[in-house]
């Protein structure tokens, strides 16, 4: 009973890490309507960032969150404003898909020629450090990723219903030719929201990055699960990938113990590809961030 | 106060509106009738700022406004009620009329605007917190009008607000707009129905395979016999 209470808790913790760099990706892909296959290259950006901040500056990881997440928000900001934007009177949309490939390509290999294929390790600063929750051990700097990406999840949910701002990003998703009737600057909601999703993996690439060394494909490995996560809490819920993320982890995690750490990943997709199946829309789908109607 | 100039515009290779021309005074009241296609609702987006006109200039208050994007012709004062009402489905009516008063201008007076479309439409009171998704098309339609209103905009554009609606709404609908008139708000209205329209307008303009051909004052045109035969099928 203490190995599952364990091996639970494992997956929990896994789940935040992988929730906390699915949001953004929903976010984006929800609001924008644009797959951002270089998600999972801001994701390793941001760890090199708080790689050279934490060594060079000698900062603590979570200080350096303070630069890097503003930094992300300009990075995703500037994606969306000279790289999705022109595109958008492009006949074929997928168009988009393919020039976030070409980004994803191009940061990866920047990353390359900056700084080698070998890995670089963030000093831990002792999140690495265990605690004792009840009967089970986890280090310290997952307990912050999990509270990070609940605080996330939440912090967006009021952000999106509350404010002005958060008002008109909705409104833009859900019907783009009336918001412009209404005064909205849809072009910058788009930008904004970009840079919004990168600041969010922005803030969990401060967090991952004393916990896992960065390297340029570090990115890939974290976006495949991301994408799983996004499609199973239905694209566009910001709660779904919460919730998405947390089961996959568990499923990660139990499957990795029970079954065999070779046949983890066979696992996760074996049942994504199941859920795919028999709920395509996700099985946390709302229609919150759908579009519906545009003259 | 909103001068149109000569303009063609259309969609990728299809010409919808030539050398289209139009004149709407302060405090006036002025329609564009015309059949299905005739391109009233192409010179509405015109205005609007969604479509871009290829040749010809918009002023408002003598202001060239021809390239200005959507949101900023909402800004200078210039609200389009849009066909087939575009609501925000998954939001609630009250978020929706809100929306309406983004404007920054509009937005300081948001609650004394919601609570006086509020008493134009006290059925809107019962529903504000449903999602408008849930409403039923006349309901709908009054709050896509109140959330025009909510901007206080100086010109407020109709198009087509009594499509598909059953007749009783669709003298409420008049009544409004009536009203919004009286109110000292500019009207421009684009409708099928044509006799209810034009005994609320003050002037009216008549359009046809994307041309104007007919400008008269409301009354005269409801004596016309050409478009008593076409519109009215007198």
């Amino acid at each position: 009973m203490e190995i599952f209470l364990q091996i639970l808790a494992n997956g929990v913790m896994l789940g935040g890490l992988f929730a906390i760099v699915a949001i953004g990706l929903t976010l984006i892909f929800g609001i924008v309507k644009v797959i951002n296959f270089a998600h999972g290259e801001f994701l390793m950006v941001g760890m090199y960032l708080t790689f050279l901040l934490t060594t060079g500056l000698d900062l603590h990881p979570y200080i350096a969150a303070a630069a890097v997440v503003p930094a992300l928000f300009v990075l995703g900001a500037l994606t969306q404003r000279f790289l999705i934007q022109p595109l958008l009177s492009a006949r074929d949309e997928h168009v988009q898909i393919f020039a976030t490939v070409g980004l994803s390509t191009a940061l990866m290999n920047l990353a390359l020629l900056i700084f080698g294929a070998d890995i670089a390790n963030t000093p831990v600063h002792g999140v690495r450090s265990q605690v004792q929750l009840g009967p089970v051990r986890v280090l310290e700097g997952q307990i912050w990723i999990l509270v990070a990406a609940v605080a996330l999840v939440i912090g967006l949910q009021f952000f999106m219903k509350r404010t002005t701002l958060g008002r008109a990003i909705r409104a833009t998703a859900q019907n783009r030719a009336a918001a412009q009737l209404m005064g909205i600057n849809d072009r910058l909601i788009y930008v904004l929201t970009f840079g919004i999703g990168a600041a969010c993996v922005g803030l969990g690439s401060a967090l991952i990055a004393p916990l896992y060394p960065a390297s340029p494909t570090v990115g890939t490995y974290f976006v495949l699960i991301a994408f799983v996560v996004v499609v199973l809490g239905g694209l566009g819920s910001v709660a779904g990938a919460f919730f998405g993320a947390i089961l996959i982890g568990i499923v990660d995690a139990m499957s990795g113990f029970y079954i065999g750490s070779d046949l983890r990943e066979a696992v996760v997709f074996g049942i994504f590809l199941v859920i795919l199946i028999l709920k395509p829309s996700g099985l946390f789908s709302t229609r919150l961030n759908q579009s519906h109607v545009s003259p | 106060m909103l001068e149109v100039e000569h303009i063609d515009a259309g969609y990728g290779s299809t010409v919808i509106l030539q050398d289209v021309s139009l004149r709407v005074d302060t405090g006036e009241v002025v329609t564009i009738v015309g059949a299905n296609g005739a391109g009233k609702t192409t010179t509405l987006r015109c205005i609007a700022g969604l479509l871009q006109p290829r040749s010809g200039r918009i002023r408002l208050d003598g202001q060239d406004i021809t390239e200005l994007a959507a949101h900023d012709i909402v800004d200078l004062g210039i609200t389009l009620i849009p066909e087939g009402r575009q609501l925000f489905p998954d939001m609630t009516v009250r978020e929706n009329l809100m929306m309406g008063a983004y404007r920054r201008e509009a937005r300081a007076c948001q609650s004394q605007s919601l609570s006086e479309v509020l008493d134009l439409f006290p059925r809107l009171a019962e529903r504000l917190d449903q999602p408008a998704v849930s409403l039923s098309g006349g309901e709908q339609q009054m709050v896509a009008i109140a959330r025009g209103m909510m901007a206080r905009p100086k010109i407020l554009m109709f198009d087509e607000p009594s499509l598909g609606l059953a007749p009783i709404i669709v003298s409420q609908v008049f009544e409004v707009i009536e009203q919004v008139a009286a109110s000292g708000t500019t009207v421009l209205i684009v409708e099928q129905n044509v006799f209810h329209t034009l005994k609320v307008a003050d002037r009216g303009y008549v359009l046809e395979n994307g041309r104007m051909t007919l400008e008269d004052s409301a009354a005269a045109l409801l004596a016309d016999d050409h478009v008593r035969q076409a519109y009215l099928g007198i």
